[in-house]
């Protein structure tokens, strides 16, 4: 159990975010849900790739060859952040769009559809 | 809190202080694009940081005073410029082999003008993420500021 | 065996940030909770010997913020509802359900800090000194020399992905509305 610790509390915060989604009535709060997932997948697939004494993945100068961690996951979650971070803002253009036609941002009542 | 139309964006000593160190901000993103080969950073890392630069002036001279400097076509046109020299580089490999062939001369190692396509590849990466998250974040300080008068 | 417990220690302080931020009324608190959780998982990445991404996901989550609070803060509504125990409860014992038969998968993974390394050999290979990624590229940040040359093609789609987000926010926020006189196209 010690051993697997750090990816159990990893998808402890991935269930917050998950809650948020389900249960909370007010946009933004569904908005800061989907952000906390996000953060919680990119910590995963780092923490997968993670080796005990070992250095970060750049050479340099004194020819001194170390043991390194995994670059690969590195490389995957680099990309991952930024889009991230497009996706989030496409969802708050949506949202600040939908409180302009509806003046609230309680999807009870977005859901009457009055147009 | 709604803002007097003759005096827009922030207070005298943030207006101060922008104009000196907006500059610096802008040069440290540049300077992690170029040593994106050699120390950790890279073209993303330098691009948000060149984006966050110009929304610095965004926030402390108000939405009017930059749009008269960087209109929405111009920050588009240098997206669209950035994806485009990203593509060129890429078909630029048929010349010797496959797509995303390395052909550009190696250099030695640790030197700033080495490693091949790296560091074109970088330079047009941070013209995209750059210029598109500023004009996104321009569309939606448009949106907010119109109707927060009313 | 303590940057085990240092990590573990971090994560249960985001756990409780981002409980923090769920769950509170004021809208621009939980906007400051949800950066609390940033900034620390930014600290994270640097303590896996992760410095790339720990200065992106810094920046990232700065203009993450700076969005956030200039949509929601000028728009406060109040909501009078009534609470709903019958959602909560039920979602509550689906998601401890949901742990308790996840775990068991989780088992099954290679214990923390041993993985098994068998795609990444090929651009460290220890054998005969790290010379590999180097020397075949000339690039020192071997990230960088994975994400633009060995597998250039993603990043590719990836740059497309950002530009279509960027085309879908431009189109979304097209005109004002229909009260206004002089509309921005």
């Amino acid at each position: 159990m010690m051993q697997h610790l750090p990816y159990v509390l990893c998808l402890i915060l991935f269930l917050v975010g998950l809650y948020a989604i389900i249960v909370k009535k007010n946009l933004i709060k569904i908005i800061i849900g989907l952000g906390i997932i996000d953060y919680s997948l990119n910590l995963f697939l780092v923490l997968v790739g993670y080796r005990k004494y070992s250095f970060f993945p750049i050479l340099s100068k004194n020819e001194q060859v170390q043991p390194m961690v995994d670059p690969l996951p590195q490389a995957l979650v680099l990309t991952a952040i930024v889009i991230g971070l497009a996706v989030t803002m496409l969802v708050i253009a949506i949202a600040i769009r939908l409180y302009e036609k509806y003046r609230t941002f309680d999807i009870t009542e977005i859901r009457k559809l009055k147009g | 809190m709604k803002q007097k139309n003759n005096n827009p964006g922030m207070t005298l000593i943030v207006k101060t202080v922008t104009r000196l160190t907006v500059g610096l901000i802008m040069l440290y993103g540049l300077y992690i694009t170029f040593h994106g080969h050699l120390t950790p950073g890279g073209g993303f890392a330098g691009g948000v940081i060149l984006a966050l630069s110009f929304i610095h002036l965004i926030l402390a001279f108000g939405r009017d005073f930059v749009i008269k400097k960087f209109s929405e076509k111009v920050a588009g046109i240098f997206e669209s410029i950035g994806a485009f020299l990203f593509l060129t580089i890429a078909v630029s490999g048929f010349l010797a082999g496959y797509f995303f062939m390395n052909i550009y001369g190696k250099g030695t190692p640790f030197k700033l003008f080495s490693a091949g396509i790296i560091l074109p590849c970088n330079l047009s990466i941070m013209l995209k993420v750059g210029f598109g998250l500023f004009s996104a974040f321009l569309v939606l300080i448009l949106f907010t500021s119109t109707n927060s008068k009313e | 065996m303590t940057i085990d417990i240092i990590i573990s220690f971090l994560m249960i302080l985001m756990i409780i940030a981002a409980i923090v931020a769920v769950e509170m009324k004021d809208l621009l608190s939980s906007v400051v909770g949800i950066g609390a959780v940033g900034v620390i998982l930014a600290l994270v990445f640097l303590l896996l010997q992760a410095p790339d991404l720990a200065i992106v996901q810094l920046v990232v989550e700065i203009l993450a913020l700076i969005i956030l609070i200039r949509a929601t803060v000028t728009r406060d509504s109040v909501y009078y509802r009534r609470r709903e125990i019958f959602v909560k409860t039920v979602t509550l014992i689906g998601v401890i359900i949901f742990l308790i038969s996840l775990y068991s998968i989780i088992k099954l993974l290679p214990p923390f800090g041993e993985p098994k390394l068998k795609v990444a050999s090929y651009y460290i290979t220890e054998g005969q000194g790290i010379k590999n990624a180097i020397s075949e590229t000339g690039a020192a940040n071997i990230v960088a020399s994975v994400i633009l040359d060995y597998r250039a093609y993603d990043t590719l789609g990836e740059a497309t992905v950002l530009f279509t987000a960027v085309l879908g926010v431009l189109a979304v926020m097209r005109k004002i509305g229909r009260k206004k006189d002089e509309t921005k196209k």
